[in-house]
């Protein structure tokens, strides 16, 4: 193959592949993926409306029963929280990475990074899905399928296990023995329903079983906080599996050599969602796990 | 490509190139069910929603037929023939609702004239407008098939508890819904960045036609309010599926807030549907007075007012329901305050046609009668909206009188005006004046009949909803039914001019009403690219003095070299 052969078809201007690439409706690449990035953001906005509905519950609920919230937010575990938003914050990270590769021609880049993007979403999921499993073991469900074995969230679970509660709780050992329940959390007793207040005001050590069963005591409806809990982190987790079958999508067509300075919308435009998808979850995550 | 000019001056009415239009060009099923033309598309939501349109008709017949008798002509004397009367106009809401008067004007006629007349090739996103279709047939069939699987019975807004607890196949539906949302969005999304991006050179904003703003104002309200109906449907399947509790006080959750997120999407949904409608009326009325719209600011932004202060009524579904008095005062006042735009642009309309040089063509009749059946619906809209009133009339047959007069009256008549307006433009062929004029003084009469006694028996107390009335009623009863006959012969008389005129009717000119809006720019029907040379505008949307009637063409042409309309060659 001659020299020439080979400049022309590695060499392609931006604006040539730009223009492989203009829809017949439209007059210029730019006027194309103007139209397409205000469309990904209203698209984009819908998708916080479609949440709004949600979160708007969530504020309802929590405004009439604070209690319910400050209760059972307990039980779940900041840590695994704390390591699902790293994750996404990374995966975000180098999505834009991704972003700035296919803008710069640069194709190993995009492919490591769209691959670390993809790592970063099954890694959510994975957590996360631990996370689901141990609150289906413990029957910690919405509506009827809410009894969990034990009255007690998981820091009491804590205090138990350091020793500092007497006998009556072989239940708390019981799920102790299982390991997952007292791995996570080192927090101090919390705060928990209306007896809180002056519970967490007390040493760790003189945390006799008497008040571990006052506070024990919860509040009606805890499972309301369940649902609300599991609609919105269920319906960002399947936003995370669309999300990961985008990014496949991507990494097809980068492996392809689809991407250049000429014509990189689509990485563009998924990594907006991608980047909404991550910022949902800044909110979930406080609003579900660090309630004080 | 060669074109001809038949006009003087030149360049602004074109024909096509001899037998080609978009029509024509592409042969075959497939060439229909995989196109990207927007104009194809329109006439597929057309089709559609005429099918769905006669399906929701018939309901309304069975309906009306039920209601001769106090005891029910056809469904009488169990319990299960009265859940049967549930099901047949629960049915009846959802399939006007959400697969005719949502849907439709703008998936029809938006699809189809929008990008003509902002002078675009297609809509920005030609294969999403394909998939916001689909995902209209896919939920429209969801919707026949949860009707044959065990047609649901809780009228159209699904309130709970009941949608949680009877045993009809809600989540199907639901499901079905949310689907037909979805193509709402995307519709929405697509005529917004179409009229951000794609208006053609010297489009300015404020040189858009009145429609186009319509629809801009309806694609806002269907883009921000449409996800909350969505994530709603979704918690009611939850609801059923699952039990998750939040609308099901058995389990904490709040029925009540079921109606707030319902109405919070439900009372944008009516702009949505009546927004358009306005948009048509405007575009008819300035055409066939041959005056430029009046105060056409003022149009354009009460269409907008509308879209955003539509979004602060909701509450007035909900009064009775309760809310507190405060919220009731605040949602009241802010009922009163979305009759002015409205009013605004009532009073717009009228000043259009003061001294105009008026042409009782069908159009402009169905036009002149939108603005009386309006006005009625939309002043028996604000006794609703009063406080003490509403108590007395909550769910009540005045209820039923009063959005019949507002849908049908407002949106479909104002729809099968925009038909008749932009028939010629859409196939090519003119339909039978006559009968044309004839249908729609039947419908006017035949509207009217139906559901004026319904305003008399709901403010004496009949309840809407019931299979059964009680005998004093009997009389309005009877002359509702026989309106809706009538309507329904109006309707028949009008499929039958207007399929007639698909075979038989005589050939369009390009601008049969003399039009200065750029959809008339080209030949009917247009070609699949629209336009052979891309405009450049250089005034207002609304100037009538620079055209004339040629007999020779049965259509107008222009009678000076027009500075509003010049091509700018061939290069484009």
């Amino acid at each position: 193959m001659s020299e020439n052969a080979i400049a022309t078809l590695t060499l392609a201007s931006p604006e040539e592949v730009a223009g492989r690439h203009l829809a017949h409706h439209f007059d210029t690449p730019q006027q194309q993926f103007d139209s397409g990035k205000l469309g990904m953001w209203l698209f984009l906005g819908t998708e916080f409306l479609l949440f709004s509905g949600l979160f708007c519950a969530y504020a309802v609920y929590r405004m009439l029963h604070p209690q319910i919230f400050i209760y059972a937010s307990r039980y779940l575990d900041p840590v695994s929280g704390a390591l699902c938003t790293l994750v996404l914050v990374t995966s975000g990270f180098t999505m834009a990475w991704a972003i700035r590769c296919a803008q710069l021609g640069k194709r190993t880049g995009l492919i490591i990074a769209l691959l670390l993007t993809i790592a970063g979403g099954f890694g959510f999921l994975v957590i996360h899905g631990y996370e689901y499993f141990e609150e289906y073991q413990q029957h910690l469900m919405w509506g009827t399928h809410y009894h969990p074995a034990v009255n007690a969230p998981r820091q009491q679970v804590v205090v138990a296990k350091s020793g500092a509660v007497g006998g009556s709780w072989s239940q708390l050992d019981q799920l102790g023995k299982q390991g997952y329940l007292v791995a996570h959390s080192n927090i101090a007793p919390a705060a928990i329903g209306p007896a809180g207040p002056a519970l967490a005001q007390q040493p760790t050590a003189s945390f006799t079983a008497a008040s571990v069963t006052a506070a024990a005591a919860q509040p009606h409806n805890v499972q309301i906080f369940f649902g609300i809990y599991f609609l919105m982190t269920g319906l960002h987790s399947i936003h995370v599996i669309v999300g990961i079958i985008l990014l496949t999508y991507l990494l097809v067509r980068a492996i392809r050599k689809d991407f250049g300075p000429g014509y990189y919308a689509p990485v563009d435009f998924i990594g907006l969602y991608w980047g909404v998808v991550d910022m949902i979850w800044m909110f979930l995550f406080p609003l579900l796990y660090l309630i004080h | 490509m060669t074109t001809t000019t038949a006009e003087i001056g030149g360049h602004a009415w074109e024909h096509a190139p001899i037998g080609g239009n978009y029509l024509n060009e592409g042969k075959g099923i497939k060439s229909w069910l995989f196109t990207l033309d927007h104009k194809r598309i329109g006439l597929m939501y057309l089709i559609s929603g005429l099918t769905m349109f006669f399906i929701g008709g018939m309901l309304a017949m069975v309906i009306r037929t039920q209601l001769l008798v106090p005891n029910g002509l056809i469904f009488h004397g169990s319990y299960e023939a009265y859940k049967h009367y549930n099901q047949v106009f629960t049915l009846h809401g959802i399939i006007m609702v959400f697969m005719v008067l949502v849907p439709i004007p703008p998936g029809a006629l938006g699809n189809f004239v929008l990008p003509l007349m902002i002078g675009a090739k297609d809509v920005a996103f030609p294969r999403l407008n394909l998939l916001s279709y689909y995902l209209y047939v896919t939920g429209a069939i969801m919707a026949v098939v949860s009707t044959l699987l065990g047609a649901v019975d809780t009228g159209w807004t699904f309130y709970t508890p009941f949608s949680i607890q009877t045993e009809t196949y809600v989540v199907w539906m639901v499901l079905g819904i949310f689907l037909l949302g979805f193509s709402s969005i995307l519709t929405g999304l697509n005529f917004i960045v179409t009229i951000h991006k794609l208006r053609a050179p010297g489009m300015k904003w404020f040189r858009m036609p009145v429609f186009v703003w319509a629809s801009y104002a309806t694609s806002i309200i269907q883009v921000a309010a449409t996800p909350v109906l969505g994530v709603t449907l979704l918690l009611l399947v939850a609801e059923r599926v699952m039990g998750v509790g939040i609308f099901n006080s058995a389990l904490g959750g709040d029925p009540v807030l079921f109606q707030d997120f319902f109405w919070f999407y439900s009372h944008p949904a009516v702009y949505i549907m009546i927004l358009p409608a306005m948009g048509i009326v405007g575009e008819i009325i300035t055409v066939f007075s041959r005056k430029p719209i009046f105060g056409y600011k003022f149009i354009v932004m009460s269409s907008l007012a509308i879209a955003l202060i539509g979004f602060v009524v909701w509450g007035h579904h909900l009064f009775v329901n309760g809310q507190s008095a405060e919220w009731d005062a605040i949602f009241s006042f802010m009922t009163f305050f979305v009759a002015v735009p409205s009013a605004v642009k009532v009073f717009n309309w009228l000043a259009t046609m003061y001294k105009g040089a008026i042409s009782l063509t069908t159009p402009m009749l169905y036009a002149l009668s939108f603005i009386v059946l309006f006005t009625i619906g939309g002043f028996t809209g604000v006794i609703l909206g009063a406080l003490a009133t509403n108590v007395v009339l909550h769910d009540t047959y005045f209820v039923v009188a009063h959005f019949h007069y507002v849908m049908m009256g407002g949106t479909i008549i104002a729809f099968i005006g925009g038909l008749h307006y932009w028939w010629p433009k859409m196939f090519g062929r003119m339909y039978n004046e006559t009968l044309g004029r004839i249908t729609c003084v039947m419908l006017f009469i035949g509207i009217n009949l139906t559901f004026f006694p319904q305003f008399i028996v709901g403010a004496e107390g009949m309840p809407r909803r019931y299979a059964t009335y009680l005998p004093q009623y009997q009389p309005y009863m009877i002359a509702s039914t026989v309106g809706a006959y009538i309507q329904l012969a109006a309707f028949v008389l009008m499929a039958g001019y207007l399929i007639h005129s698909l075979v038989r009717g005589k050939k369009a000119a390009a601008n049969p009403w003399g039009a200065s809006t750029l959809d008339w720019s080209m030949a009917s029907p247009p070609t699949t690219g629209n336009f052979q040379h891309m405009p450049v505008i250089t005034q207002g949307p609304y100037h009538y003095e620079d055209m004339e009637y040629d007999g020779r063409l049965g259509g107008f042409v222009h009678v000076e070299p027009v500075p509003a309309l010049a091509g700018v060659g061939s290069e484009h």
